[in-house]
């Protein structure tokens, strides 16, 4: 792979790896502790339908290179669009000047190790030819309106990208990954009798795009929005109020995401910043809770084969049966915290400093019976589609908003309820946490994650689990 | 200060990417092209995090082979470059599907007058200048007061960039802008209790930055303000929308009159047009040409001239926010939004911040959002919030872990007045916003 990487990203711009020694001779000139160049080359494309024509498709390349000198807690950062020495020796002159304190980094010479490979090294683009990808959204499209006479507008969108990166470390180790990543999605706008509601479902992969003609999945996204779309068409108004909710299977997994996901991520946890800062060793969630962080899924979209600086991927266990166990690190906050790094080092491109980053985040299954859980509640919620969710890692407060929830009564699920957005204290909510499903699944593959302005794809998943008490922000007091 | 040679240059490269078009059998076509350069230096606890230097550049092309359209967009700007990508989006404009509605806007729609919008101010900065103001912003803010316990940084960033436009109606544009911002976030403890806020100021002129200092000691204020807060029990009661946060409803509006949401039938405010969505005392124009404001454009992202002009009257809304495209598609006219509205100006009352405390009397103020919460068809709204609990006027506590929720179109409807306690950061300009009633959840 790393032949092949350096072949497509250095060689068309005459590079070759001595000049990458050049430019790292130049930063380990001064005293520092970390050193990296970061090599990308991006194909993206998307196809849009709508309206029952394919509009439009868009076809966007990229690459670059960044270059990063870290002295302490100091980072010097700069990047080019242009992969040359003379350029890159430029910016490596400009990022050095951060480093006035740190070790005199050795050079060492680079042991390749065999890699796993979670996914396989192929560019999705080319994987179909582009009248047959039009043609899958056609059939999507006409598949989605033949399901009921209410449909008023469908969307269907497909996106591939093809990402090479190649990392050069001060440790003198070069590093290559080829990262396929596709998506779809279809929306559906319903209206009936004066009411309009919209469902949305898609799915992806780091996979070709054969991946949505297996089981027709394409076609069972569109089935998925309808039904979606007709549910919230009959849904009154949500509840307001703190009340027992049981999050379905899947995507409500952003749970996890938010309420203590960020919560533990290094930099937070190094600067003290974060409402779990200092909580290592303690409970912080039920103990039925048992949560990882796993960029070795295989194909799944939040996965890497090594992260953005180079660290290979890992599973690493956030929570094990409710104590907190350690946080996501990349090779920074690591060093600065005297722990290993967890290979969660990830950065939006080249154009972007590395940070620690979620990559598929999950709770571990129990042993409850799903159907039992719903049992179990009087009166409460039942949500089992989200949109997007926030925190605030520092006091702890989250968000997520269910796109699709219902209300418990009796010990059933009743009637569907309008989203309602569901508020909670990080912190608290896991040890509120009283039933574990045996039924994990992840989600879809739609996530994206966004920290301070830089976007990267990321997997979700739990079991059904049940929570004594989160506040439902609905409209009906 | 235009830098003219350099504006030049790149307007050349987008006439070879149209002539470029043209050679490969696009009918027609349009071009862009962007540079920026910048930097951002930030500083915590005293010392320095992080130095990056910024060097963006992009250029895209849209091409119609007749009614069919593609595009394609590249980060390297080299002849061969240029080829592939005309070529790239010729191949996806021979797949997509003829769409009537499809092309460029109407020739006579563009923009051929070009003010002068005062966007352009470098602000001649190195990293250690920068450092320096960023390390006075951070003290000024951890030495307010002794609740501050920890921070996140103050950063300092400028940017200077060049965007050009062209297409093949002869439409060749360029200008130059600049974007300098000042920004503080500190943690605050009490009781185990921890908060953070934060502020910050934007101009296109550095001279007109709240100074460093100020912006630190509100960011504290902000943060030391929150210490000790507590949910709700689920209530109705009037909200006052901070003026940092009103923005964001007026955000909603925007989206629901755009074009592509109501072509798609995806908006809460289908057919409004000419109705009254708004109390009568409301009105919110567009005005494009504001000198050095954020938002100012003498033409959309499709080189439509833009032109001021009110958006809603007495409450009533006049005009959609249209693009050519979504234009054809409801059989109206391009209102020069393709990219977006430029500084939406809500008209304010007499009333000051404090004047708005007392007229909310008994409510909630809300100055921090989270989550999305929005339902853009059904106009359904329940988002999280935190804020602070009003009582005959005076602020008792700050408060946390609530939601407030109801239905926008209500929402709108409902707006008691609006204050002149304006935020002057943003695209869209509104004071505080208090609105009659809504649903508060918690505890």
């Amino acid at each position: 792979m790393l032949n092949q990487v350096k072949q497509s990203i250095l060689a068309p711009y005459g590079m070759q790896e001595k000049d990458i020694d050049t430019i790292m001779d130049n930063m380990l000139s001064t005293r520092i502790d970390e050193a990296d160049i970061y090599f990308q080359s991006s194909h993206f494309e998307s196809w849009v339908l709508e309206d029952g024509i394919v509009k439009e498709g868009t076809h966007s390349i990229e690459k670059g290179a960044g270059v990063r000198v870290v002295s302490g807690e100091k980072t010097g950062f700069a990047y080019s669009d242009r992969i040359e020495l003379k350029v890159l020796l430029e910016a490596a002159n400009n990022v050095k000047a951060i480093a006035r304190q740190g070790y005199n980094a050795q050079r060492k010479i680079a042991t390749t190790a065999d890699r796993a490979e979670y996914y396989p090294a192929i560019n999705p683009l080319k994987s179909l030819a582009d009248q047959e990808k039009i043609d899958l959204l056609r059939k999507v499209d006409i598949e989605t309106r033949k399901l009921d006479h209410r449909i008023e507008e469908v969307i269907v969108s497909s996106v591939g990208v093809d990402e090479q990166i190649l990392v050069a470390n001060q440790d003198g180790s070069l590093v290559a990954d080829i990262r396929p990543l596709t998506r779809m999605n279809v929306t559906v706008i319903l209206a009936d009798k004066g009411k309009r509601e919209q469902g949305s479902m898609g799915g992806g992969a780091r996979t070709d795009y054969g991946y949505f003609l297996d089981q027709n999945k394409a076609i069972e996204y569109g089935k998925e929005a309808v039904r979606q779309a007709l549910v919230n068409l009959e849904a009154i108004a949500a509840p307001a109020g703190n009340m027992t909710v049981v999050l379905g299977p899947g995507w409500p997994g952003i749970l996890l995401h938010e309420a203590i996901g960020h919560g533990l991520e290094g930099d937070f946890n190094r600067k003290g910043t974060s409402a779990f800062s200092g909580k290592v060793g303690e409970r912080v969630a039920s103990e039925l809770c048992t949560i990882v962080d796993d960029a070795t899924l295989a194909n799944r979209r939040g996965s890497l084969n090594i992260d953005d600086e180079g660290i290979p991927a890992e599973k690493t266990v956030l929570i094990e049966k409710g104590v907190l166990k350690g946080y996501m690190q990349d090779k920074m906050n690591a060093r600065l915290m005297g722990v290993k790094s967890t290979g969660n080092g990830r950065r939006e491109s080249y154009a972007h400093i590395p940070m620690p980053r979620m990559t598929n985040t999950y709770m571990l299954p129990g042993k409850d019976d799903p159907e039992e859980i719903v049992k179990s509640v009087k009166k409460g919620l039942y949500a089992k589609n989200f949109g997007g969710g926030q925190v605030d890692i520092t006091s702890g407060k989250f968000v997520f908003s269910a796109s699709e929830a219902y209300l418990i009564e009796d010990g059933k699920i009743t009637r569907p309820v309008k989203g309602a957005t569901l508020i909670g204290n990080g912190p608290e909510v896991l040890t509120k946490v009283s039933m574990v499903g045996n039924d994990l699944e992840l989600d879809p593959g739609v996530g994206t994650c966004g920290k301070e302005g830089q976007s990267v794809p990321v997997g979700v998943g739990q079991p059904t689990i049940k929570i004594e008490g989160l506040t439902v922000g609905g409209t009906s007091v | 200060m235009q830098n003219q040679e350099e504006i030049n240059r790149l307007k050349n490269l987008v006439q070879d990417l149209l002539d470029e078009s043209k050679k490969q059998g696009a009918s027609s076509a349009e071009a862009g092209l962007s540079i920026d350069n910048g930097l951002s230096v930030n500083v915590r606890l005293g010392e320095v995090e992080t130095i990056e230097h910024h060097c963006d550049q992009s250029l895209g092309i849209t091409v119609y082979i007749g009614q069919k359209k593609g595009s394609a967009s590249t980060n390297d700007f080299s002849a061969g470059s240029i080829k592939e990508t005309v070529k790239a989006a010729c191949s996806i404009a021979g797949f997509s599907s003829a769409d009537k509605y499809a092309g460029l806007p109407e020739k006579d729609s563009l923009a051929t007058e070009f003010s002068d919008l005062d966007s352009c101010h470098p602000w001649n900065i190195d990293a250690e200048a920068a450092i320096k103001i960023a390390i006075e912003c951070e003290d000024a803010a951890r030495s307010y007061h002794a609740e501050i316990s920890n921070s996140e940084g103050a950063s300092v960033n400028s940017h200077q960039g060049i965007r050009v436009l062209g297409n093949s109606l002869g439409f060749l544009q360029g200008y130059e802008s600049t974007r300098h911002s000042i920004s503080c976030s500190v943690l605050g403890e009490r009781n185990g209790d921890m908060q953070r806020d934060y502020w910050y100021s934007v101009s296109r002129n550095a001279d007109k930055l709240e100074i460093a200092k100020a912006i630190g000691i509100k960011a504290a204020k902000r943060t030391i303000n929150r210490l000790g807060a507590r949910s709700l029990t689920p209530r109705q009661c009037p909200v006052l929308y901070s003026a940092e946060v009103a923005s964001g409803s007026i955000g909603s509006l925007i989206s629901a009159i755009s074009g592509g949401s109501l072509y798609r039938k995806s908006s809460f405010l289908l057919d409004a047009l000419g109705t009254q969505i708004f109390p009568d005392f409301i009105h919110i124009h567009e005005q494009p040409h504001l000198k050095m404001a954020l938002g100012s454009a003498n033409y959309d992202s499709e080189g439509v001239a833009t032109a001021a002009r009110d958006i809603v009257q007495d409450g009533i809304l006049q005009g959609y926010v249209l693009s050519s495209y979504s234009a054809r598609k409801l059989g109206m006219k391009t209102t020069a939004n393709a990219g977006g509205v430029h500084n939406l100006i809500v008209e304010t009352g007499d009333n000051d911040f404090f004047a708005m405390l007392k007229q909310l009397d008994t409510g909630l103020l809300v100055t921090e959002l989270m989550g999305q919460g929005v339902n853009q068809v059904t106009g359904d709204y329940s988002r999280g919030a935190s804020g602070f609990w009003v009582e005959k006027g005076e602020i008792l506590y700050p408060v946390e872990e609530i939601t407030i929720a109801g239905n926008l179109k209500d929402m709108y409807k409902n707006i008691i007045s609006i204050g002149n306690d304006i935020d002057y950061r943003g695209n869209i300009r509104t004071g505080s916003i208090l609105i009659e009633q809504m649903s508060i959840a918690g505890e």
